[in-house]
């Protein structure tokens, strides 16, 4: 595609949705995660909340971030656009925090079984390892793939609005 | 559930993840093929659900944790459909790694419900 072409997708300057392209499968991986994650919290809570109050918190939190993530990678605008690096930025901070105090402090998340798969892993645990580090490999993508989509927006705002305040010339 | 339709289930999943992955690296966009093996996919999931209900009463009881089984039962059973409709809207390689990556996922998924199933309590 020309790159006319791929800015067309884009829509009205500066509100490009992440719906197009690459983005879909990036979108696509966060939906599934955040269904993932809100399987398994809800499971947790529901079934055994007890044993591990702190933890499986933590891991209705992480599925709430991934729901907010993925929407707001789909939504157009930029308000949804600060939505999406807030909640990347949070889940990645999370899979980081998370996955040392597991590693290397268990008992500060009240987990006593150390295994990634175990009953009371959650999707941060361990660098996210019970998800093929998934959790800890795509937000790094999805920061990424902002960056990347708001030069492209930046791009199409400076290059075709007739209106832009600062060129002071007609249009 | 029953290990040879759980080997067959996570092999269909796993090929047609491969498939669609291979298709998407080809700039190939989604085509009957794909959506197909996706359906195949979703068919086995749905049959997966009968068996899942009829295997305690014949012998065949689960001895993890049922909650968690159906938990992974019923959200891997919405994915194909979502996948298929988030990949209808895309006519790219885009849209076919969409694809790969849903059957992918449910291949895992699959693989985990069996050890679920089957897990040896201690």
């Amino acid at each position: 595609m020309t790159k006319a072409g791929i800015r067309g997708l884009h829509g009205p300057r500066g509100t490009g949705s992440t719906a197009r392209g690459a983005g879909r499968a990036l979108v696509a991986v966060y939906a599934i995660l955040a269904l993932a994650a809100t399987g398994r919290s809800v499971v947790q809570i529901l079934d055994r909340f007890a044993e591990a109050p702190v933890a499986y918190s933590l891991s209705a939190l992480a599925a709430v971030v991934y729901i907010v993530a993925t929407i707001a990678l789909v939504a157009r605008g930029r308000t949804w656009i600060r939505v999406a690096w807030a909640a990347i930025v949070f889940e990645l901070a999370g899979v980081l925090i998370i996955g040392t105090l597991s590693t290397f402090a268990p008992d500060l998340l009240g987990i006593d079984d150390p295994s990634p798969f175990g009953r009371q892993a959650t999707v941060w645990s361990f660098y996210g390892a019970g998800y093929g580090l998934v959790p800890l490999l795509l937000p790094v993508l999805g920061l990424i793939w902002l960056r990347r989509r708001s030069r492209t927006n930046a791009a199409d705002a400076s290059a075709v609005d007739p209106t832009d305040a600062t060129s002071g010339r007609p249009a | 559930m029953i290990l040879g339709f759980t080997i067959a289930q996570s092999a269909v999943a796993g090929i047609a993840g491969l498939l669609c992955v291979i298709l998407a690296l080809a700039k190939r966009k989604p085509n009957d093929a794909t959506f197909l093996a996706l359906g195949l996919v979703e068919v086995l999931l749905i049959a997966q659900v009968v068996v899942a209900l009829i295997a305690p009463a014949v012998g065949n009881p689960a001895t993890g944790n049922l909650i968690e089984f159906w938990g992974y039962l019923i959200t891997a059973i919405i994915i194909p459909p979502l996948a298929a409709f988030w990949a209808l809207a895309e006519p790219t390689r885009w849209g076919t790694l969409v694809l790969g990556i849903a059957a992918l996922a449910i291949a895992v998924m699959v693989y985990r419900m069996y050890q679920i199933w089957t897990v040896q309590l201690a």
